[in-house]
């Protein structure tokens, strides 16, 4: 077990390499000047030109650009937001903790609706509620969240009342968003669980335990479950990297504070560095819940580590 | 003995079409698809106002007798919109995809058939853009790339090339082992004969599934990017602009936004289930 968490982490680095000369590269890849296109709204003497370029180190090699750009970011030095003139990693202090929020309760809604969604349809095969659910997720894959997100507004926020339509901080700001994100998600999780389910209950060791005289339900949650949720978790973390993704839409659909707005309002604003560093953050944070998912996944199941 | 009959042998069966039409899903995602590309063709003569201009005094009228879906705040005909917005969104779509394919099939091909160091260093490619999830790869090339339609379609395409040349990697690895193409080479057959004659046709089957339910991610993201603000400028009528622009008339409007995300959504279910459907026909191991 230790060779494989030392194996799956040190295939980390290449990948956090790559990641940060991909983001690194995004300045030079801009059409045009990026210090005059990030200065274009405000009127600036050709002095403050020179001063920014000089505030970014433009004016240096590109390979010590590089490993300034490297040796900041592992410091936690993602650089300053041009719009306001505040360190990145202070704006994506202040976010971080509402779209984490967002993804976790997310991924708790995905989870509490599509396993047991996918379980029953499997244990009914080519039932009504079979057909129906697998219509229902079928459905739910094919909507756009930032619809799913406005038609939730209108039902549960305009006409009940019952929660805040935009916003964030307390729970019930919470649950529109969340929900909004985790059904989608939930349309994979049943659909993966069915199909999982199904290839199981037909294993010989589930049949054997049936002819053993086990009750059914019994039979269905510890052996046959237990074992098709293991390739369930395998895409809890692209999952987990769809729902950090999807938060940039949803944030905006409710007005959220959070990493999604910031990168989007970043955009907008043309503020380089700002986009970099959320940029930065969100894909490494990506990378690293994968090895999470991958050294859990080695847990569950002793083929990986093995194997 | 190879160990799994090339796809092509199967795709090329006449019965291939035979049994796409048995599956219901298939039939029903190929009518809604003709349904909304015939509408989109014919959007400039089936509208029946101009999509753009504006008539204030007609403001926010509800669907009936004069608009049939409705105007919104600027008393544009919502279904005029609507038709020119699936003509955007479909060729936004399509074009994405095929810059996907464009550029992902031969980094595969050429990833898979060489091996080696040329496979090493793109697989590393590969996994560095894969670590930027969904949307987020797009959003950092609009970023560069400045907001508009034609860098959403460019963005949405290039975020996607990753996972189009794993694919066809995976495929050409396969073929490679092949008898046959290891016959070809050994009568001297040129690499790259081998590849476009014994190696591509084993790609299109899974290059096809893939396609098909890309277009609708691809239609999806391009109108979450819209919706952002990012993608299509006003006045163009594009499904997730739309929505963007109905979301402050929800409670007395509901019609601006509903009729767009309906588009949308009916559009991507199409290309699900049509992608679903010939997955099952043509290659049944990526089934889930």
């Amino acid at each position: 077990m230790l060779t494989y968490l030392a194996r799956r982490s040190l295939a980390v680095v290449p990948v956090l390499f790559g990641v940060t000369l991909a983001v690194f590269s995004m300045l030079f890849l801009v059409p045009g000047d990026p210090v005059k296109i990030m200065l274009a709204e405000f009127v600036t003497t050709p002095d403050q030109v020179a001063q920014m370029r000089a505030q970014l180190h433009l004016d240096e090699p590109i390979l010590k650009q590089y490993g300034r750009f490297v040796v900041n970011a592992v410091r936690g030095d993602l650089g300053t937001s041009i719009r306001s003139r505040r360190p990145v990693s202070t704006e994506i202090g202040e976010n971080v903790g509402s779209t984490a929020q967002l993804a976790l309760a997310s991924m708790a809604v995905a989870v509490a609706i599509g396993v047991p969604l996918g379980l029953m349809a499997a244990l009914a095969r080519n039932s009504w509620f079979d057909v129906g659910s697998m219509i229902v997720a079928l459905l739910g894959v094919s909507m756009p969240s930032f619809w799913l997100g406005l038609l939730m507004i209108v039902a549960f926020s305009l006409h009940l009342g019952w929660f805040p339509a935009t916003g964030g901080g307390d729970l019930w700001h919470l649950v529109l968003p969340s929900v909004t994100l985790g059904m989608i998600a939930s349309a994979i999780i049943a659909r993966l669980t069915r199909s999982s389910m199904l290839e199981v209950l037909g294993q010989d060791y589930v049949r054997t335990a049936r002819a053993k005289g086990l009750a059914w339900w019994g039979v269905v949650v510890r052996h046959a479950l237990k074992n098709a949720l293991i390739p369930v978790i395998t895409i809890f973390g692209l999952q987990f990297g769809n729902l950090l993704a999807g938060a940039v839409i949803v944030e905006t659909v409710f007005s959220r504070p959070g990493l999604g707005r910031l990168i989007v309002g970043g955009i907008l604003a043309k503020d380089f560095p700002l986009v970099q560093g959320t940029v930065l953050f969100v894909a490494t944070a990506y990378v690293l819940i994968n090895v999470l998912v991958d050294i859990a996944y080695a847990f569950v199941d002793p083929r990986i580590r093995f194997g | 003995m190879p160990s799994s009959i090339p796809a092509s042998d199967s795709d090329s069966r006449p019965g291939a079409l035979r049994r796409l039409t048995r599956q219901r899903g298939a039939v029903v995602g190929l009518v809604i698809l003709t349904v909304l590309a015939s509408m989109a063709v014919a959007a400039p003569w089936l509208s029946p106002r101009d999509p753009i201009k504006t008539a204030p005094r007609e403001a926010l009228q509800a669907p009936g007798a004069r608009f049939l879906l409705g105007s919104d705040q600027f008393g544009r005909d919502v279904a005029s919109r609507a038709l020119h917005g699936a003509r955007l969104s479909l060729t936004v779509g399509l074009i994405a995809v095929s810059i996907a394919i464009g550029l992902g099939t031969p980094v595969g091909l050429l990833s898979g058939y060489y091996g080696g160091r040329v496979d090493g260093f793109v697989m590393r490619v590969i996994d560095v853009l894969l670590a930027f999830p969904g949307i987020l790869l797009a959003l950092a090339i609009v970023s560069v790339l400045s907001p508009g339609l034609n860098n959403v379609m460019l963005a949405v395409g290039l975020s996607a090339v990753p996972n189009y040349a794993r694919l066809v990697r995976a495929s050409t690895l396969s073929a490679r082992e092949q008898l046959y193409v290891e016959a070809a080479r050994a009568l001297g057959g040129r690499d790259l004969s081998i590849v476009a004659r014994y190696i591509l046709p084993n790609v299109v089957a899974p290059l096809i599934v893939t396609a098909t339910l890309g277009l609708g991610t691809a239609i999806l993201s391009a109108a979450a990017l819209s919706f952002l603000g990012l993608g299509s400028q006003p006045p163009q009528p594009e499904w997730g602009r739309m929505l963007s622009e109905g979301r402050d008339y929800l409670r007395e409007a509901w019609w601006i936004s509903t009729v767009p995300g309906l588009g949308i959504m009916m559009t991507v279910l199409a290309m699900n289930l049509l992608g679903d459907g010939l997955r099952d026909v043509l290659d049944p191991r990526l089934k889930v």
